[in-house]
This record gives C-alpha cells, structure tokens and sequence, in this order.
C-alpha cells in the first residue's frame, strides 16, 4: 500500500487514493486531497457535505446513498458535482475518509 | 513476433472455424505491451481458475460519476502493464450511425492513450473502450468531446446510454422515430446520464415494431416499443403473388428462391391468436384480436404492414437476474402517440423516477422495486389507470386494482378469513 506524507502525518492509501482507515482521518487529510480533486479553496459547503457524510458513516457504518446526501444537506446534485468535480462518491466520500465506495458497473 | 507470456490455454481458443477474441488480442499484443500483459494474466486466471480483477476500483473524470469503470489487476507484480486497465464507456449515436472518419479517430486515439483494444459494442450498446490508466482519462475525455463530439456514455447508478433499434432511417416497420426518441431523452437527462442518483442502473431502449430488435422487453427498465391502433394493411393482390410463388417469403431472410407460400401452414395456422382467415383468394384479419406479433407482416412484408395510426407501447421492469431472477417487462401503457416533443412521456418518466428513488432500496432495479411492493403501488405512483391490456390473459387471469377507500358505502375484506374458508 503506498504511503503518503503530508504535513508531518503519514497515510496509507490504495490505488485510487482512499485512506485506509476513517480513524486516520484528520483535517490535513483534507488539505493534502483537495488539490487533486480539482478544489481550489475549501467553503463551509464542503466541509458541510465532508460532515454530513461522516456523521452519517459513524451513525450506520456506510456511506449514505446520494438522495439521501442531497436531502440531508439540501444541495442539488450537479452543485455537490461543482463542489467536488470528481462526485459524491470519488471526491467528498474519500475527502471524509469513508471507505470506497464498492459498487457494481 | 514471441508473445512474453506462454498461453496453451488461451491458444486452444483460437482452434475450431470461428473467430477468436485470443486472435484479435495476439494481434494487437505485437505493438501493445498492455495486451500483451492481458493475455498473460488472462492464462494465469484460467490456470488458477479465478478472476485476477479486483472488484471495483473508482476512477472518473471531473464533472461525471459514470462512464469509466475503473479496473486493477491483483498481480501487478506480474503484470506492470495491467496494473490499470480502467474501461471507458463512449456513448454511441442513435441507431450507432457514424462516419468511418469517425471510427478512424476513436480508435486513433484509444491507440495512443489506451490499450488500443474496443468492443464494438457492449450489450448497452456503447463503445467500449478497453484498459487505459488513470492519468490518461481526462486527456482522452478532453479528445472525445472536443475533437469528435462524442461523450461517455452510462455506468453504475447512472441512467445507462440510451438505445434504439434502426428505426425509420432504414425500416418501413419502424412506428416510432426510435433515434428522435434516443436523442431526446440522452439530451434531457443528462444529469441522470452522467451523475449516478438511482437506487440502481436504469436503462431506456427503443423498438421501432414489434419485432423489438433491440430487445427493449427483455433488458430495459423502461421499453418504448412501436405498435399501431388501426388496422394491418393488406394488399391482397400481393398476398396471392407470394401464394401463386411470385415473390420470396420472409423478405429472403430464410432462403432467397422463389417457391409458393403454403399460407394456411405458414401464416394462419401460426397466429398466436388465431384472427386470421384465407378463403383461397382473400385474407381477412380480425384487427380486434391481434396481439402484434408480426409474424404474418414478416412472413409476408410486400402484402402486410403495420398500420398508420401508430404510437408506442410502454413497459416498465425487464432485467436480467440479479437480486431476484429475469423478468420481462410489464405493459403500463398500452398506447401513447410519442410524438415531439414527448411530454407526456417525459411526466411519466419523472413521476416513475421519483416514486423508485424514494422507494427503491440500494441496487434494486425498478423492476424489482415493483415485485416487491405491487404493480398496484407503482401505478398509483405514476397515475396510471388499470387496464385488461395490462394482463397477460385477462379472461384466464383477471386482477382486480381496487383502492376500499374508494369503494362507495366502504369495504372490508379479511384475507386469512377468506382463505379459511375457501382454501387456495
């Protein structure tokens, strides 16, 4: 698993670049991730979609399905697309530190 | 040219007189390391008998939640080269009608950035694209959609690529404008095609006749299926040629000689619902009793064709198994014009997705969110009206739709109660 360093915190992440545990998740994480998901500065609403999903994740053990991220926080889903380019799942999801996504395609 | 993998099984494949996929990978595999790694990973899958994909993995471009299928392999130790292999989805144009210019660019460009070998086309109907890696996604998106207008197409929890038989550009059967209707509803819902919001995938296809050549019945959460409420048109004077042998049954499609149609054996005798009659110079067609089969108009193309009031039937719920087994899909709309610019059907639709997305558990297709709590729920949903042409065989088999709070003066039934008494 390759490993990154940031700001004096170490991660381990796997080929798509989700860390590999939630309890590693810490701000930094976010700071060191936002680059390469096309986020120039952080806004409240990220950190309200970063939240939303992470209380959630602590609440059932998995990530919410996208209604239900879109009802919770109010925003659309093409505006959670502009706050993370790569979507819900790929961007916000691995910027709170949730485990990726699995899912059949 | 040596292959740097040893590959006796996969080599058994290209024996026997037809074509093989080992054979057309071998023959990329001289210029492309990447297929060269395939092959060699493919043996390994064989010799250990497991898959050496890992399931899942998550790539995409910005701006879209689908259309890439992100793919690593398990040994990239042993094969560098396959460590990524992520698929993109193309979505294809309506009918899949394009230039060889076209053609000549796509896989132009899939030879420089990706594996360089496609799949003309995946059972969606898109093209796809087989194994690139990750830093080549958004060059080759930026290619795709500003040099040939082309877009990736659906995956995942997406409204999959739209698709649609031939339709009227080459079929006289064609009811619908099967590439109007694909065009328009790729265009409408963009959101749904490229940003994953269902339950599970959903997928439209577009039959002209009928005939459903694309299968719509079988594989679609939602079939537009072209039919007519009028009557078959008959041109007996062509039905006695193709019975005094003047014209080739079936179009030639079962042998090109000229021979005299047994009519009787061929086309009465085979009609599901018996409604035709040959009196020797005449044929009648009782129109009321037709279930649209097509066998007699493709038994007989130049003397029968559909009629001229025609529209499309709607129906919701085919797939294949997943979590509860096949299932063809469900008559909800007998008859609708589907004419531009489709609004009727377009309410329909909305209201469809917005009872499955509320209802619908995660990866539960529409056809099973319907098994499971009642075509009674979803046409209420809709606000669709029952209808006997909603049923298989309404005589044999009818159910009843009723709502106790409607029924005047109330209504209470007590279904243990009942089953006491009269047992099933």
């Amino acid at each position: 698993m390759p490993q990154i360093e940031y700001k004096g915190k170490v991660f381990d992440v796997d080929e798509d670049g989700f860390i590999d545990s939630f309890d590693k998740w810490c701000p930094e994480w976010v700071e060191y991730v936002k680059e390469s998901e096309g986020i120039q500065e952080l806004t409240e609403e990220h950190w309200k979609v970063i939240h939303v999903l992470q209380d959630y994740y602590r609440k059932h053990g998995i990530a919410p399905m996208v209604r239900i991220l879109t009802k919770v926080t109010g925003y659309k889903l093409k505006y959670i697309y502009e706050l993370f380019p790569s979507g819900p799942g790929k961007g916000a999801c691995k910027m709170a530190g949730l485990p990726k996504p699995t899912g059949c395609v | 040219m040596a292959l740097k993998h040893k590959t006796p099984m996969l080599d058994e494949l290209e024996k026997g007189p037809w074509p093989s996929f080992v054979t057309d990978i071998k023959r990329v595999a001289e210029r492309k390391p990447m297929a060269e790694d395939l092959l060699g990973l493919l043996e390994m899958s064989y010799e250990h008998k497991e898959g050496h994909w890992k399931h899942g993995g998550i790539v995409g471009v910005f701006g879209y939640g689908g259309g890439v299928i992100g793919r690593y392999c398990d040994r990239p130790d042993l094969f560098p080269n396959v460590a990524h292999f992520h698929t993109m989805r193309v979505n294809q144009p309506a009918s899949k009608f394009y230039t060889t210019e076209v053609l000549r660019k796509l896989c132009d460009i899939w030879e420089e950035k990706g594996s360089g070998l496609t799949n003309m086309h995946g059972s969606t109907g898109d093209i796809i694209l087989l194994g690139t890696t990750t830093d080549q996604l958004e060059p080759i998106f930026y290619e795709l959609t500003h040099d040939l207008g082309m877009d990736l197409g659906g995956s995942g929890s997406n409204m999959r690529t739209p698709s649609c038989c031939v339709g009227k550009a080459r079929c006289e059967w064609s009811c619908i404008d099967t590439q109007d209707i694909t065009y328009d509803i790729t265009m409408r819902y963009q959101d749904e095609l490229h940003r994953p919001m269902f339950p599970y995938k959903f997928k439209f296809k577009t039959s002209g006749c009928p005939n459903d050549c694309v299968a719509a019945i079988a594989r679609a959460d939602c079939s537009i299926i072209g039919t007519w409420r009028d009557k078959i048109r008959i041109d007996q004077e062509a039905v006695r040629a193709y019975v005094g042998g003047e014209l080739v049954p079936n179009g030639g499609a079962h042998g090109t000689e000229k021979r005299a149609l047994d009519i009787q054996k061929e086309v009465i005798d085979l009609c599901p619902t018996k409604c035709m009659e040959w009196d020797g110079k005449n044929l009648k067609i009782w129109d009321e009793d037709c279930t649209r089969c097509m066998h007699c108009i493709n038994v007989m193309p130049r003397a029968l064709r559909p009629g001229l009031d025609t529209g499309a039937t709607i129906l919701v719920g085919a797939k294949a198994p997943i979590l509860e087994g096949a299932q063809l899909g469900s008559v909800v709309i007998p008859f609708i014009k589907m004419e531009p610019p489709y609004e009727e059907f377009h309410e329909f639709v909305e209201k469809m997705w917005d009872w499955w997305m509320e209802e619908g558990k995660n990866r539960e297709r529409l056809g099973e969110t319907i098994q499971r709590l009642g075509m009674k729920a979803f046409l209420e949903a809709t606000e669709l009206q029952p209808d006997p042409r909603m049923v298989n065989t309404p005589r044999y088999n009818p159910y009843i739709f009723y709502d106790p709070a409607e029924v005047p003066g109330g209504w209470s039934h007590d279904p243990k109660a009942y089953r006491e008494r009269h047992h099933a």
